[in-house]
């Protein structure tokens, strides 16, 4: 059983008890715990249940490797699934619940899948459902679903009450990894000047150093290493230019030297309302990524089950928590450092079982000083069997090289493992770094010609220390002193002469790879050593994965899914390729590792979002008129970034009650809208004419000043973009209409153009949009109401239709365009922007005999419609040019060019058999439904009905009394009064007659009144 | 996430602060010009493994389009220039024979 000892554990404070909760248990820890230890220390080894097989699991890692002691932590608004246990500081009141279990974690109903592992082989989803088609959604997605999977998703809900936030920072060196490696860098590039910033993932200095290296009792400049962390710490503390911080992991390297960075500010500190995440966008001119390395497993039958353990965690928990991982341990290994697990185990007085050593070669000096301090040592031997059904009560024996024949049993409550130990590649590899196997390490390093490269070509990412490949203190110190220097020369900064720091140099005995355990065992075995402990894949599985022809490691990998889940692989990466290797014969080099991607562990959503939440998450467009329409209670409708009144309804009126008489007192009388959205682009310059020209179908070099003109944009492949008014303001000078969705891409459509073909043409254009608050004043009244405000001849003659004027109206310097959208006599004013309200008001005050009111949005969808006027996005969608909506009318003939010409004139484009636009009238005059499609006979060649038509908008129209709609049909304009059958999602069949699209005043009289 | 510098405005600027515009120097075919011309107008473009004529916009800055000349691969870039150009400047061609000295022409197509 898992202990806490009388002493020891030099991060906890035992005179400040901690109580906590897991899955209903009270019980108790102390401040510096992690969830983990603490777990370790009240015996509660069996932490969760495994992804696909429910098999029990425990905690195996001591930091952010850990795959199995995954809880959900906290409930309601706070509850987060899937927080690592090693990873999770321990505070008072701290609530942890395990995953993937039920009833509950001791009795597990579904662990019966357990037994029937060996039909559920890897790639058993993809062959098991298969077929039949229909059984999927009603019976196996309910099946998996239920079994398979890690924690719940929060209740959708719940609301995070916490706070994150982004912070963006410039230095010349970024630093990760807090270890001694990375900390010798800091202080080699600190000294020589540069400015530094120096992250750890964990809350504490100095990495493994302390624990691994003789149990810390080497030293480095003949100061103990623990105490040469805390020197170096305080002269970085010194350095103004250099910035350390804890809880900060590195979670991704990007292009050009920019990473991201997390830190997790107040997870140990929960309940104060304060700040809980921090993402950091760090731009550094070099990275160090001194990320250490970490310990691999053993893979042997019975691998996973509780009481297995990292030996490096083992120590970890040893020292730092006090907290013996047994009371009769056996340590398995097939290298040198696990026997610092027995010596500092024994050194607590912990009756170590044994130790397993899978090597046959020399015998190193640990070897000799194991023999010496009285363990006993089994030279080539391996694990065959773990007894035990939830946790380990012994082993068999066997030779390494043999097939597992047991050559004793022997009792142990725990199982010290260590397998080799891997560079944390990571962030080496994620912006491009590659790496080479090192043959005499057993493990893929990074190969340092082979840097990810900077703007300027030049290496921008150092690897130091273990990660590297510097395994040894000695070592890893002289290469991170070396790393912080270059990475400091590089950057122009030299400083003093520094001196190179000396570590103790220890020898060790050459590892001997054990990619399986025993080397010869049978498959019966082979299905009982667990690679991925987190996704249940063995060795088995990837073997399988082989025979079946994945022969590419990216491909074994999605088949077995190994190295997949959360923990992203980093205990069964190396474990895994070397057994792919084996099955398929190839050397491990040459299977290469899958890619590593950012981010190294997971991080919340919340440090993503930052503080963009709610209502900073997009800011919001509001015209000079806005406040009114609030005050109003007007009902809005996004528009873009705008929000717009879609209607004004008055009392508890509904909104289509409010559309209709929106509709009705504008047709009969005068109505408002706020036009301040539309896009208005001033185009200006002698070439301003020919640049238009080009851009709109139309020819707007022939408009006079004073005049208006209906245009339409087209992409270079002809599609319609954008439609709009065009008015001439002087002879150099045009203002260009827009749509309220287009302003912004239309402006940058016209500077691609202008900049980057027709660049020495003289003229230029600004986007003025909000430099203008524009109303429109629409209605049989609505000249009159202008006439009132004073000021300005409007009549008939002075200002006809498609005119334009400008002049003083009721004091107020405004530019009137007489142009409509709605079929009736309307007015669009645009003053400044500033003195928009102004003018709104006195409109409202001037039209109050009339019912003045103001309308919205849908009421201008609607009258549009009504006057078969299209609208972008409704009639259009990428694929319709202005001839299928039988805006030829609009193109001009002459023109040798504009942007589209060309497009329009391929095959496809003047095809007889393209879909136009028709006016659609249903037979009933119900409405028909917008979106639906029009029936033909027959069958598309892929088995669908074959459709001959759509509705593009659809709408009551209040002044007509029926449905009105506008669709695109199969050679529609030349079958005029044809019936078309509309089958609607309501099961209904709607029947609609083909008629012309300009429903209200076809004449124009009203608009030009 | 890329840094390029705007020629125009000198900034040194974040990728989020750029649009993209494909490839660079391609040349416009008009009404006059023959399908299988404006068919590769159109749709055709190089993706390159290597050097490579982007267009960027400083959408978020100055404005202004230019092109960048970098590796696709190695994300080295060669340099940037002014858009108002059919072929990439001299000096850009110089700097990517120096860096690529292998690669058989430095013109944009
Ligand atoms: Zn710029």
């Amino acid at each position: 059983m898992s202990t806490r000892l009388k002493s020891g554990g030099r991060r906890i404070d035992r005179s400040r008890p901690v109580t906590f909760s897991f899955d209903g248990a009270r019980l108790r820890g102390y401040r510096g715990d992690t969830l983990a230890s603490a777990l370790l220390a009240n015996d509660r080894m069996l932490v969760g249940r495994s992804f696909k097989y429910h098999r029990p699991r425990g905690i195996v890692a001591s930091g952010s490797e850990e795959p199995n002691a995954l809880v959900g932590l906290e409930e309601g608004d706070l509850f987060e699934p899937n927080q690592r246990a090693t990873t999770t500081e321990l505070y008072d009141g701290l609530t942890a619940r395990s995953q993937n279990r039920w009833p509950s974690l001791s009795m597990d109903f579904g662990a019966v899948t357990s037994r029937l592992s060996r039909v559920l082989p890897a790639g058993f989803y993809y062959k098991t459902f298969l077929r039949p088609r229909s059984f999927w959604k009603h019976v196996y997605e309910p099946l998996i679903r239920r079994s398979a999977g890690l924690g719940y998703a929060p209740n959708p809900e719940a609301r995070d009450p916490d706070r994150y936030e982004h912070f963006y920072l410039h230095v010349d060196v970024l630093i990760v990894g807090g270890g001694i490696a990375g900390i010798q860098s800091a202080l080699a590039a600190g000294r020589a000047g540069a400015r530094v910033l120096l992250i750890e993932q964990s809350a504490h200095w100095g990495g493994r150093s302390p624990a691994d290296h003789s149990g810390g009792k080497q030293s480095v400049n003949n100061i103990p290493v623990d105490k040469y962390v805390d020197e170096c710490l305080a002269e970085l503390g010194t350095m103004p230019h250099v910035q350390c911080r804890t809880r900060t992991m590195g979670a991704g390297v990007y292009d050009h030297g920019y990473v991201l960075a997390y830190e997790r500010v107040g997870d140990h500190l929960p309940g104060e309302g304060a700040l809980r995440h921090r993402l950091w966008k760090i731009r550094t001119g070099r990275i160090i990524t001194a990320t250490g390395a970490i310990e691999r497993p053993i893979a042997f039958p019975g691998n996973d089950l509780p009481g297995v353990m990292l030996a490096s965690a083992a120590r970890d928990y040893l020292i730092d928590f006090g907290v013996s991982m047994g009371k009769h341990p056996l340590v398995l290994a097939n290298n040198d450092s696990a026997y610092e697990t027995a010596f500092l185990l024994q050194d607590q007085g912990v009756d170590v079982a044994a130790i397993v050593d899978a090597r046959t070669g020399d015998a190193g000096g640990v070897a000799q000083e194991a023999v010496e301090r009285g363990l006993r040592v089994i030279r080539g031997g391996g694990v065959s069997s773990v007894k035990g059904r939830r946790r380990v009560e012994g082993v068999t024996i066997c030779d390494q090289r043999g097939a597992g024949t047991a050559l004793e049993e022997i009792s142990c409550d725990a199982i010290a493992m260590s397998g080799g130990w891997s560079p944390a590649v990571h962030l080496w590899s994620h912006s491009g770094g590659k790496l080479t196997w090192d043959a005499r390490q057993f493990c893929f390093r990074p190969d340092v010609d082979n840097s990810a490269r900077g703007a300027d070509g030049a290496p921008y990412v150092i690897a130091a220390g273990a990660a590297s490949g510097e395994m040894t203190l000695a070592a890893a110190v002289k290469d991170g002193h070396a790393a912080g220097l270059r990475a400091a020369a590089e950057l122009g900064y030299n400083g003093a002469a520094q001196s190179e720091p000396v570590a103790t140099r220890v020898e060790e005995a050459a590892i001997e790879p054990v990619w399986i355990m025993p080397s010869q065992a049978p498959v019966t075995l082979r299905e009982k050593a667990f690679l991925d402990f987190q996704n249940d894949v063995k060795v088995s599985d990837v073997e399988l994965a082989a025979r079946e022809g994945f022969e590419s490691v990216e491909h074994a990998k999605r088949y077995t899914t190994l190295g997949m889940a959360t923990d992203q692989g980093k205990l069964s990466n190396i474990n895994g390729i070397a057994i792919l290797s084996d099955a398929l014969g190839r050397p491990i080099p040459q299977t290469g590792t899958t890619t590593f991607r950012p981010p190294y562990t997971p991080i919340s959503f919340g440090s993503i979002a930052g503080s963009q939440t709610g209502p900073r998450f997009l800011p919001i467009r509001r015209t000079p008129i806005q406040d009114w329409h609030e005050e109003q209670g007007a009902y809005f409708e996004p528009v873009g970034h705008w929000r717009r009144p879609y209607c004004y309804p008055r009392g508890d009126e509904s909104h289509s009650d409010a559309v209709a008489r929106e509709i009705l007192q504008t047709r009969n009388h005068v109505g408002l809208l706020d036009a301040s959205t539309l896009g208005k682009i001033v185009v200006k310059g002698p070439d301003a004419g020919r640049l238009l020209d080009m851009l709109y179908t139309g020819r707007m070099s022939t408009l006079k000043p004073g005049r208006c003109r209906y245009g339409l944009m087209c992409s270079e492949n002809g599609f319609l973009m954008d439609d709009g008014v065009v008015a001439r303001l002087d002879e150099e000078t045009f203002l260009c209409h827009t749509t309220t969705g287009g302003a912004d891409h239309i402006h940058a459509h016209m500077e691609d153009w202008l900049q980057t073909e027709w660049w020495d043409w003289k003229v230029y254009t600004a986007n003025l949009t909000e430099q203008f608050a524009q109303i429109a004043v629409v209605g049989p009244k609505s000249r009159e109401v202008l006439e009132r405000l004073g000021g300005m001849n409007l009549g008939r003659d002075a200002l006809p239709f498609m005119g334009w004027c400008e002049g003083m109206l009721a004091g107020i310097s405004a530019r009137i365009f007489r142009i409509s959208f709605s079929g009736e006599l309307s007015y669009e004013i645009a003053v400044a922007a500033d003195q928009g309200i102004e003018l709104w008001e006195k409109f409202l005050a001037a039209g109050q005999d009339f019912g003045i009111s103001p309308y919205g949005t849908e009421a201008l969808h609607v009258m549009r419609a009504e006057k078969g006027f299209i609208m972008i996005g409704d009639e259009t969608d990428g694929t319709v040019i202005p001839q299928d909506l039988g805006l030829d009318w609009a193109i001009a003939k002459g023109k040798d060019d504009y942007i589209g010409k060309r497009a329009q004139m391929r095959s496809h484009m003047i095809d007889p058999d393209r879909w136009k636009l028709v006016g659609l009238e249903t037979v009933d005059g119900s409405v028909l439904p917008e979106g639906a499609y029009a029936v033909a006979s027959g069958k598309t060649s892929i088995g669908q009905r074959a459709t001959q038509g759509r509705v593009t908008s659809s709408y009551h129209s209040p002044t007509l009394g029926r449905g009105i709609a506008m669709g695109l049909v199969l050679r529609g304009p030349e079958r005029m009064g044809d019936e078309l059958e509309f089958p609607g999602t309501d099961g209904q069949v709607y029947k609609a007659r083909l008629v012309s699209p300009v429903f209200y005043n076809p004449e124009g009289t009203k608009q030009d009144a | 996430m890329l840094i390029l510098n705007c020629p125009y405005c000198g900034e040194s600027a974040d990728e989020t602060e750029l649009a993209p515009g494909g490839e660079a120097h391609l040349r416009r075919e008009g009404p006059e010009s023959q399908d299988e011309a404006f068919e590769s107008y159109l749709f055709h473009r190089s993706n390159p493994k290597g050097v490579h004529f982007e267009r960027w916009r400083h959408a978020f800055g100055c404005g202004k389009w230019f092109i960048a000349a970098r590796c696709t691969a190695t994300l080295e870039v060669f340099g940037t220039y002014a858009a108002q150009t059919s072929c990439p400047p001299q000096e850009i061609v110089d700097k990517i024979s120096e860096r690529r000295p292998d690669r058989r022409g430095a013109s944009g197509s």
